[in-house]
């Protein structure tokens, strides 16, 4: 690992100050990523500044009747936070679905937001990459790529987004709070993340020297009406090859609106509104949950390797669906998918 | 031997560990990883993966389970830090190692540590009720000698005795 200056910032607005000034600042928090990249010199900031001391650890009712999520609150703590497990068990779903218990003690809530792609070769410097090193290429369009994205990818880059907890704020439509130089601002979850396009080193749209300060849930919704499915490699601790976060409002036999956002198949969590509006006003059947899975899922392309994911991600989204309409969520720990 | 001079860029560090307190003077590229053994030649923490994949590294901070590979020891002034040598010693063994013992909960061993640590975080933490739930809240240890069913045993003798401890009172 390179070495770096160290700088632990005891406010919000030292921490910008700090880090806007210098192009090699970056904040750390969790660690547990920006640690990890640069251990294999991905990341090479010349000095951290330290925000794990900043009051930005509460989880608060909103007048909205929604929740604000500091920053800070540990993966772990949010999942199991008693407001969460009643009221966005989707959330707390999706947050166990990922990691392990150690690392979701380390890793806070703007952090998942951060955390950078898992692609072989934005991790390995030997290998051309545009993310890591742009104008260098990509080494997974032609090369090894089940991991990959089949939604959005662009010419330069075919990389995903590894959260599975932001799928989840996906699909319940959360606010970001942001502080920067410049002030504070939100964004709408949907416009946090961007597509690769020809800038993916731009993994997000914040700028340098703003900071996550909040991440905040609109009031609760979809009662048991919800599930988080994710498929892997393996049983646990491992990224999604294809996730599914669905929740539904029904009004008695029928669905009235629909979330679905797909995680593991894109740069960002995919969600598309025209599929979601589908199934409004609909029972929920089989067939229908198929025709949604296939607009979800247009203009889906494999790049080899992954082709495997669109057949995956359409039968992921029908079981979702139809667990969601049952009131029957995915418990994490049950390794079966009915 | 005289604690060497601080490198350039070198940061304080006070540390609790195992109930002793210790400061030193580190590169604020340390990890908590390297500060135990390297510094401190507290090698019952083993280094795996080194990346947070494998959890041979596990420890407790402040009570909680952790990846000592990715935490930077500078990021942990003040803290208190238990490893494995903190849980017990030859002859006062902890509950769970005794029962990682008794139930042959280990091949190698290289691993043990870090699924001892985790293990007994996850009895504090109160979360796992069977052994669906052991075993997912375990998946942060791996063990390459595939010693997971035994491991499951020894957390759930020590979990059971816990349950008819608490019946008792």
């Amino acid at each position: 690992m390179m070495n770096f200056s160290y700088t632990r910032a005891e406010t919000v607005a030292d921490a910008i100050s700090a880090v806007s000034g210098d192009p090699g600042a970056r904040y750390i928090a969790g660690g547990t990523n920006l640690v990890d990249l640069m251990k294999y010199d991905v990341e090479r900031p010349g000095r951290l500044v330290d925000i794990t001391r900043l009051p930005l650890r509460d989880i608060e009712a909103t007048p909205a009747g929604g929740l604000r999520i500091g920053a800070l609150v540990p993966n772990s703590d949010l999942a199991y936070d008693p407001r969460v497990e009643r009221d966005y068990p989707l959330l707390a779903s999706a947050i166990l679905a990922g990691a392990s218990a150690q690392l979701r003690n380390a890793a806070t809530t703007g952090g998942n937001l951060l955390q950078r792609t898992r692609c072989y070769y934005f991790y390995d410097v030997g290998t051309p990459c545009n993310k890591r090193a742009p104008g260098t290429g990509c080494g997974a369009i032609g090369g090894v790529n089940r991991i990959h994205a089949i939604l959005g990818a662009s010419e330069s880059c075919i990389a995903t987004h590894p959260s599975d907890m932001c799928v989840a704020l996906a699909a319940l439509e959360a606010v970001v709070h942001v502080a920067g130089p410049e002030g504070e601002r939100t964004v709408a979850f949907e416009d946090f993340h961007r597509l690769p396009g020809d800038r993916p080193e731009i993994d997000n749209t914040l700028k340098h020297g703003e900071m996550i300060t909040a991440v905040e849930l609109p009031a609760p919704r979809f009662g048991t009406r919800h599930t988080y499915i994710k498929l892997r490699d393996r049983l646990s601790y491992a990224f999604a090859l294809v996730s599914v976060a669905a929740g539904l409002e029904m009004d008695g036999g029928s669905i009235r609106e629909a979330r679905i956002a797909l995680g593991g198949v894109a740069h960002k969590p995919w969600r598309v509104p025209e599929a979601e509006a589908l199934l409004g006003g609909q029972e929920p059947s089989r067939e229908l949950f198929g025709a949604a899975a296939e607009r979800l899922l247009q203009g889906a392309q494999g790049q080899g390797e992954n082709d495997f994911k669109i057949e995956l991600a359409r039968r992921a989204v029908i079981r979702a669906l139809g667990q969601a309409a049952a009131g029957t969520p995915q418990v994490q720990s049950v390794k079966s998918i009915n | 031997m005289a604690e060497a001079r601080p490198a350039p860029g070198a940061v304080s560090v006070s540390l609790t560990i195992n109930g002793k307190s210790h400061a030193v003077s580190v590169p604020p590229s340390t990890t908590v990883l390297d500060l135990l053994r390297e510094r401190l030649h507290l090698t019952g923490t083993k280094k795996g993966c080194d990346q947070g994949q494998c959890g041979a590294c596990t420890v407790l901070i402040d009570g909680r389970r952790v990846n000592s590979c990715l935490q930077l020891a500078v990021m942990n002034d003040g803290r208190e830090i238990t490893t494995v040598e903190g849980l017990g010693a030859p002859g006062r063994l902890h509950p769970m190692q005794e029962a990682f013992v008794a139930h042959d909960a280990f091949q190698c061993g290289y691993c043990t540590p870090g699924q001892i640590c985790s293990a007994v975080a996850l009895l504090k933490e109160g979360r796992a009720r069977s052994r669906a739930e052991i075993r997912e809240l375990m998946s942060g240890n791996l063990c390459r000698c595939g010693a997971y069913t035994n491991i499951v045993d020894a957390i759930e003798a020590v979990m059971g005795a816990g349950a008819m401890q608490e019946a008792a009172e």
